[in-house]
């Protein structure tokens, strides 16, 4: 560890990977209820499942963003970061007010949660993903703004880099429009409108900017190209991010009553936000393949090499499978949009916090740069292990989703929803069985943390001179 | 591919690999578009035939030839630092800029007296498409501005010079697709019956 101070994302991540299990556990939940209806009821309902499944996702994924941003702003601004110890008390406000919420969505009824954090004096609840009290949204706001400031010092009065500038761009922009959360206007559509500006321009807009900021920086470290190389990758990559993924919200727009020329837009715009994930691809194999030395964390670089294939195949190719008007018109909120949102968040978010903790959790846990040979093969079958039963409940839930618009939306006999979900039954059980190999790669995963330890890191070495041409 | 040391001028594609790319993306998104616009007017041809004489073409006339014209300045610009004069480089990209500044200034006017008489996007499909695609172009004009100028400075200061100067071909190739992509719009969306 270059910098003390970048010890604090220990915290961060350990706190992170504890939410996931968490939150792969409610999946498992969920994914039961879809074909056991009464599963866990009246305890734990659907809604409540859902619920808790997403904002654990939510909050453990900013978790792992403000612990990468601990890790990498230090080294990247060579200096202390501007005040440890608000970062570690942010932690504790974050975790605590955390687990205080998803008590609140177990153990009391929802409707009484709002009454009880006084949501009438704000009203901001009820709407997916965005389900959190009130006041614990305040709390994001408290702990975004903190950890803003204490990022941005270190930057301020550091060295400014391409990478840290990207980054806190991309946080900067997650705090400004997680404040449309309290814009909750009386009209719907209006409400899905600015809805959308907090969803789909966190995870199609600003997120995009902290992904390849972490993958940029751990890039830079495992091959030993030339920063300026990789700089020039990410401006590139994040312009074509922000071009088609802004317009692109539009694909959320066509059917909520806001102007048609919303359909042009969308369907144009988005049907071309795979170019920037695409160049991600690209880049990260290219960089790879002019690696200057072959970096002893096989693991991280593994991390890395898939997060670009991944986010590619789950954000680019799933989403522009239904993001075009005339398709979406048949697709919409059908298990074509969960095999999309799975696989993306997987493959662009949890894979790049997993590829930061591979980095530098080796480093925060006193070794040179890698941890043992024994320690990474477990950590590499928890990565295919994951990966490859999230391509099933992907591809299981597009075979859902496509036989479900199909009889209950396209043939010329369409069926009721639930005569639907009763057919499609075997397709949820295949996921379901998936999910549980998921979560065998998670246990895979945790313990990767705890064998090996004593035995020592493999070396580094240096690559052979590249041949001209 | 050879990396760092100085880049003769003659390699191909002119300028960083990295502009190229984001170029290459760039005429997709406009592709797309202009063909979303050719295919749509095939339904509606008398519509489009129809509001695009409301279009002021003498204006966008103009604006054609100021951008022929930055391009040409630009290609003087990299032609002097080819030579090794980069004050000269910089003079070239600044009167290019000023020739993006006048496309700016025309269109704005056009803007101007389309939303004065109450034109939206939600009009018709004819000005939804004429205001997304030249708005589109114009925020580019805009990008490509920003880019002139920072080459402008640099060379300036002598940031550039007759063995190095990736860069100034960097920007120019970005400026040339915007050139290149009014020369499309232009007989697209205004000449074109």
């Amino acid at each position: 560890m270059q910098y003390k101070s970048q010890a604090v994302a220990k915290p961060y991540f350990i706190a992170a990977i504890g939410l996931f299990i968490g939150q792969i556990l409610f999946g498992l939940i969920l994914g039961l209820q879809y074909v056991v209806g009464d599963f866990m009821f009246p305890e734990i309902p659907f809604n409540v499942a859902r619920m808790v499944h997403t904002n654990l996702l939510i909050v453990w994924l900013l978790f792992g963003f403000m612990g990468s941003a601990y890790y990498l702003v230090p080294e990247e601004a060579e200096r202390e970061l501007h005040s440890p110890g608000l970062a570690i008390l942010m932690f504790w406000i974050f975790l605590v007010a955390g687990a205080l919420t998803v008590l609140g969505y177990l153990l009391v009824p929802y409707s009484g949660l709002a009454q009880m954090t006084g949501n009438h004096l704000l009203p901001t609840m009820g709407r997916e993903f965005l389900e959190q009290p009130t006041i614990t949204k305040v709390g994001i706001v408290i702990v975004a703004l903190a950890f803003l400031y204490n990022v941005g010092m270190t930057v301020l009065k550091g060295r400014k880099t391409v990478v840290s500038l990207v980054l806190l761009i991309g946080l900067l922009g997650l705090a400004l429009l997680f404040l449309f959360a309290f814009y909750n206007p009386d009209n719907l559509a209006k409400d899905k409108y600015y809805w959308w500006w907090v969803v789909h321009l966190w995870v199609e807009g600003v997120w995009e900017l902290i992904l390849g900021a972490i993958l940029a920086f751990v890039l830079i470290k495992t091959t030993g190209v030339d920063r300026e190389v990789i700089e020039k990758w990410l401006y590139v990559i994040i312009a074509m991010a922000l071009i088609t993924g802004i317009v692109g919200t539009g694909h959320h727009f066509y059917w909520i009553g806001a102007p048609e020329y919303w359909q042009w837009w969308g369907s144009i715009f988005s049907a071309l936000e795979p170019l920037p994930f695409f160049m991600m691809t690209v880049f990260a194999f290219n960089m790879v393949n002019r690696r200057r030395r072959n970096h002893p964390n096989k693991a991280a670089v593994l991390w890395a090499l898939g997060t670009a294939v991944m986010a590619f195949l789950g954000a680019g190719v799933w989403g522009f499978m239904h993001t075009l008007s005339p398709v979406n018109y048949y697709t919409h909120g059908s298990q074509i949009t969960a095999a999309h949102g799975h696989m993306a968040f997987y493959g662009a978010y949890v894979m790049i916090v997993l590829t930061m903790i591979s980095y530098a959790m080796p480093i925060l846990r006193g070794r040179q740069a890698a941890n043992s040979n024994l320690s990474q093969v477990v950590e590499m079958w928890s990565f295919w292990l994951m990966t490859v039963s999230m391509v099933f409940i992907t591809l299981f839930l597009t075979g859902a989703g496509i036989l479900q618009v199909y009889m209950q939306r396209y043939s010329t006999d369409p069926l009721p929803f639930m005569v639907v979900q009763e057919k499609i039954a075997l397709f949820y059980w295949m996921r379901e069985v998936a999910g549980l190999v998921f979560l065998i790669g998670l246990i895979t995963y945790v313990a990767s943390f705890f064998v090996g330890g004593r035995q020592p890191e493999p070396k580094a070495t240096a690559m052979p001179e590249p041949a001209a041409g | 591919m050879p990396e760092g040391g100085p880049v003769p001028s003659a390699t191909y594609p002119p300028g960083d690999l990295a502009i190229w790319i984001f170029i290459l993306a760039e005429l997709l998104v406009f592709a797309v578009f202009f063909a979303a616009y050719a295919f749509t007017r095939l339904d509606h041809v008398e519509l489009f035939n129809h509001y695009q004489t409301t279009l002021d073409s003498d204006a966008a006339l103009v604006n054609t030839l100021a951008l022929i014209t930055s391009s040409w300045l630009v290609v003087r610009g990299v032609a002097a630092v080819r030579e090794g004069d980069h004050r000269a480089c910089a003079r070239w990209f600044w009167g290019a800029f000023g020739m993006g500044a006048l496309f700016l200034f025309v269109k704005s006017l056009e803007y101007a007296h389309h939303l004065s008489a109450g034109i939206s996007l939600s009009t018709n499909t004819f000005y939804m498409f004429y205001l997304s695609l030249t708005f589109f172009h114009f925020m580019h004009v805009m990008l490509g501005m920003v880019i002139l100028a920072a080459v402008a400075i640099k060379a300036a200061g002598g940031g550039y010079s007759r063995e190095d100067h990736v860069g100034v071909e960097t920007g120019a190739s970005y400026w040339h697709m915007v050139d290149l992509v009014w020369l499309v719009l232009f007989p697209l969306v205004y000449v074109m019956r």
